[in-house]
């Protein structure tokens, strides 16, 4: 077995990424849609900080990881406000049956 | 203290109103009392003003000017550079000006919170008033035609929203539109004007385009154009300042509430027209300026007349404000600008003090207007009787009060128009006016407050006005004394005022001016980059001139003006004369004034009726004529298209069908793709990814 | 096998098992706390990677403020009485089928890709750097960041604020 390199950490990363990719695909519950697309983000910020680890490109990746998360932050805000908005309008926080986009 | 620091002061009064209003109008609905801001503003900017003012008239004789470019387009290909600057510049005369609106805007600011006291939109107003601050103070400050002209505009749109601000009475909401669309008809001239001369200097800046004139640049090489440049920008003065054909407007305006009426009618709105007209003096021919004195003249006394026998307090002041707004035209006409500007600024506080006078006089009536149910209201409103005795005294020209002085420089200057140039119908026309005027505000005066009450019930009701109404006033009726101007009560000359008022040259070439306006000697070379300074505009002859006319002219408009404050007594004080005797013996006349010369009627029967009978004559010749053409076309091409129409049927329909079956099918599969929700659009996004996966992947 | 690499195959494992469990799992606070993990995984590896700094600011954020917005917003949204704290999925099949091939082309092409790698220096210490970096040559980001900020705050409340005239 080699020792741990970059691939380790983008396949890990990679991973995470599909399963995030899952829940938000595939769960019913907003909640959990949003939780997937904090692993997405997760997934993309340890491809930053790995690349920058190995391929000694400094501190923009981090940087980049840092506003990202900052960014998550806000996101996560903001979609939690949209879905208690949901939740108050339809009495349940199931994005299959908010399909008024079909309209 | 540096002259730039004056320029951000300056800006800082710009801007203060800006704000007031932004805030008023987001919070004004939450907060009822955020009106008060509105006033702490406009209380601001009268002592930056006032410093501003003073800072400028005692340690700057020169002009403060800042510009920066707004615009950069570079090198535009058959123009050459070209850039668009703004900037703002501070004459002696600007800083008057300012001090003008910023004070009249103030007081019509502490007048308003009794006199709309209770209104719905009561906050509204108040942002209102700051937006048509904002705008006024833009058109003073700029030092280009680009920034004049979007100032011009503002001022057109927040008169719009403050004449027809009870839109509840299709009267005001009426009045709002003919304001805003009769003034649209003098700005597009304007506009035009601007044009004339962008097009040839490509820059909108006055100094710069007043020295190209200057060193013989003429718009197109020809002296015609340079007339029609500067009667075109004159058009926009005369839809702002209710000039003769578009006058028509500014009587409908007091529609809006009294003390909007004071604020657009003595110190905003209707002076942008004079100011504009004095700030680009310069660059009139002799023409334009006979033209310019031609129409103050004529709009002077057509709305003297009518203002004799109207009946409704607010109309009187309107068509008085018409006719003094003509007389400014006029002065700037006949070359004597700076008793123009000095008019202007008695005008505008008297006028002020009139208006706000009989708005207080309106409050205390329960908001009845016409003055035929006044009467006797001396008593009980002893300030507001006595400050607008005052303001009636110095609009009448009579000795001691401001109105005389400037007004005496007026009327001097058309007579020594009259005696330079032979046109003597414009000061036989100012004189005539001078008696009007005179005769009219007695009339007001006398019917309003004096005599007996005419309607009791009002009568009893009435009561002098709270101090928030009467303090402007009292400092209104101040200013109007000689005094504030001058040390001598019968000749301004000797006073600061006139004597800080630049100099203004005129550029236009040598054998464009008047005779008296021509400089017998060119520029010198020391005085050539001083640009105020340069030449003085009018030869020794004209003010030698002026100088001979002021006894005549003063004489003359003293016995004018007495005759018909006499007249007034006679009629409507001692009753010696019946004022329907002398309407019955010249009906015509009386029918003619009282009808406002049937303007609006024939506005409505010529332009109006024309438009439209114009667009039904449009609409038949398109039903018969063009219509016609096309039918026959039409059976032609029908030949055709039946030919063709069966090789469409079998043919090409064909062919249509079959897409739009294949295309109706996929439709169906794929219509269950589009279910509205996210999820499976995601879904769909990544299938897609992969199916391009697998198209790059042998490049992999 | 070196310590790194157990600390590294020790953290990939809680963060692969964690993950499934977040997205499979029928009982959605399940799912959060396995976030949970997945989190401290991921900061264990910010750390393995000499990001110190950031690996803070993960479990700072991440497991301090989003998590613990996240439950509330469980809380909030479902009928806490007991039976309802179950989510439920849909398009199963297809979604596992189609999301299994996009993986596997993703981990093809990580894995055939010939990585440029570098042995990486360990960096004692990031935080200084990186805050001067911040206010250096990503000054103006992060101001523009600081204003997004506010808004969603402005924007959340405003969003999920009880409008007392409906109710």
């Amino acid at each position: 077995m080699p020792h741990v390199g970059l691939t380790h950490f983008l396949v890990i990363s990679s991973i995470l990424f599909s399963l995030g990719l899952y829940a938000v695909i595939v769960r019913k519950n907003a909640i959990l849609v949003l939780m997937g697309i904090e692993l997405m983000l997760n997934s993309a910020n340890i491809n930053f900080v790995a690349f920058a680890h190995f391929g000694n490109l400094g501190l923009d990746g981090q940087m980049m990881a840092l506003f990202v998360i900052v960014l998550a932050a806000a996101e996560a805000a903001i979609a939690l406000a949209i879905v208690l908005n949901i939740y108050k309008t339809f009495l349940h926080i199931n994005v299959d049956e908010v399909d008024k986009l079909k309209e | 203290m540096p002259g730039s620091n004056l320029i951000s002061l300056s800006l800082i009064i710009l801007f203060l109103p800006l704000i007031g209003f932004i805030t008023v109008l987001l919070f004004g609905k939450r907060f009822s009392k955020l009106y008060n801001l509105e006033i702490g503003i406009l209380a601001t900017n009268l002592i930056l003003t006032i410093f501003v003012m003073f800072q400028k008239l005692m340690y700057f004789p020169e002009k403060i000017a800042n510009r920066f470019t707004w615009i950069n387009f570079g090198n535009v290909p058959f123009v050459g550079e070209l850039k668009v600057e703004l900037g703002i510049e501070l004459t002696n005369v600007t800083v008057l000006m300012l001090f003008v609106v910023n004070l009249i805007s103030f007081l019509v600011h502490v007048y308003s919170t009794k006199y709309m006291e209770g209104d719905i939109r009561f906050s509204r107003y108040y942002s209102y008033l700051g937006i048509f601050t904002f705008s006024m103070l833009g058109i003073v400050l700029a030092d280009n035609f680009l920034m004049m002209y979007i100032f011009w505009e503002l001022v057109g749109l927040s008169s719009y929203l403050l004449i027809g601000f009870w839109y509840e009475k299709d009267s005001a909401a009426d009045a709002g539109k003919k304001a805003f669309l009769t003034n649209r008809i003098g700005d597009m001239g304007m506009w035009l004007g601007i044009l004339i001369l962008f097009t040839n200097y490509h820059t909108f800046t006055f100094d710069i385009i007043f020295e190209a004139i200057n060193a013989g640049n003429i718009p197109f090489a020809d002296n015609g154009w340079l007339t029609a440049a500067g009667i075109l920008i004159f058009m926009g003065a005369i839809g702002k300042s209710a000039q003769f054909p578009l006058h028509v407007w500014l009587p409908d305006a007091m529609e809006g509430p009294t003390p909007v009426s004071a604020l657009i009618h003595a110190a905003t709105m209707v002076a942008a027209g004079v100011y504009m007209i004095v700030k680009v003096f310069a660059i009139f021919t002799a023409d334009a300026l006979l033209v310019i004195a031609v129409i103050g003249a004529l709009t002077s006394f057509i709305s003297a007349t009518i203002a004799l026998t109207q009946n409704d307090i607010k109309k009187v002041l309107a068509y008085s404000t018409v006719s003094q707004l003509g007389y400014m035209v006029m002065a700037v006409g006949v070359g004597a600008y700076h008793y123009a500007f000095f008019h202007l600024v008695t005008h505008a506080f008297f006028k002020a003090l009139l208006f706000l006078g009989s708005g207080s006089v309106i409050y205390a009536m329960h908001h009845e207007q016409d003055m035929r149910k006044m009467g006797g209201l001396k008593k009980k409103m002893p300030i507001t009787y006595y400050t607008f005795l005052i303001a009636t005294l110095a609009i009448s020209g009579v000795p001691f009060f401001s109105g005389f002085l400037s007004k005496d420089g007026i009327l001097a200057g058309t007579y020594a128009f009259g005696s330079l140039t032979g046109h003597w119908l414009i000061p036989v026309l100012g004189f005539l006016v001078a008696g009007m005027t005179a005769f009219y505000m007695f009339r007001l005066v006398l019917m309003t407050f004096h005599g007996e009450p005419r309607d009791h019930h009002k009568y009893d009701h009435a009561h002098e006005s709270p101090w928030a109404m009467t303090i402007p006033l009292i400092t209104l009726a101040v200013l109007s004394f000689w005094i504030t101007y001058t040390p001598n009560p019968v000749s301004s000359d000797a006073g600061w005022f006139l004597n800080k008022i630049e100099n203004q040259s005129t550029v236009v070439p040598q054998d464009t001016r008047f005779e008296f306006m021509q400089t017998e000697d060119v520029p010198n070379e020391e005085n050539h980059n001083n640009h105020t300074e340069q030449a003085v505009i009018h030869s020794e002859h004209y003010m030698h001139a002026m100088h001979e006319a002021h006894y005549p002219a003063m004489i003359l408009s003293l016995v004018l003006a007495s005759l018909g404050i006499l007249f007034a007594f006679v009629v409507y004080y001692w009753n010696k004369v019946s004022a329907d005797k002398m309407a019955n013996a010249v009906p015509f006349l009386y029918k003619f004034s009282l009808n406002k010369w049937f303007f609006d009627e024939f506005y409505h029967s010529t332009f109006i009726r024309g438009t439209i009978e114009t667009s039904k004559g449009l609409s038949v010749f398109d039903g018969k004529v063009i219509d016609g053409a096309v039918n026959g076309s039409a059976t032609i091409t029908r030949g055709f298209s039946k030919i063709s129409g069966l090789f469409d049927q079998y043919v090409v329909d064909g062919l249509v069908n079959l897409t739009a079956f294949k295309i109706g099918f996929f439709g169906f599969i794929f219509k269950k793709t589009q279910t509205g929700r996210v999820q499976n659009y995601i879904l769909l996004a990544i299938l897609s990814l992969i199916v391009l996966f697998i198209i790059f992947l042998p490049f992999f | 096998m070196e310590l790194y690499d157990i600390i590294f195959y020790f953290f990939a494992a809680m963060i692969l098992v964690s993950g499934f469990v977040v997205v499979g799992s029928k009982n959605i606070v399940y799912s959060a706390y396995s976030l949970l993990f997945v989190l401290v995984g991921i900061a264990a590896f910010y750390i393995l990677l000499g990001a110190d700094f950031l690996g803070v600011v993960q479990l700072m954020v991440y497991v301090g403020g989003i998590l613990i917005l996240l439950l509330f917003g469980i809380m909030l949204t479902n009928k806490v009485k007991g039976v309802e704290i179950k989510s439920d999925s849909n398009f199963v099949i297809p979604s596992l089928i189609t999301i299994a091939v996009f993986t596997a082309f993703l981990l093809f092409v990580i894995t055939e890709t010939n990585w440029l790698e570098i042995t990486p220096e360990f960096v004692q210490t990031t935080v200084k750097s990186l805050g001067i970096e911040l206010i250096q040559n990503y000054s103006l980001v992060f101001e523009i960041l600081a204003v997004v900020l506010l808004i969603a705050l402005i924007g959340a409340a405003t969003l999920a604020r009880n409008d007392n005239k409906e109710n």
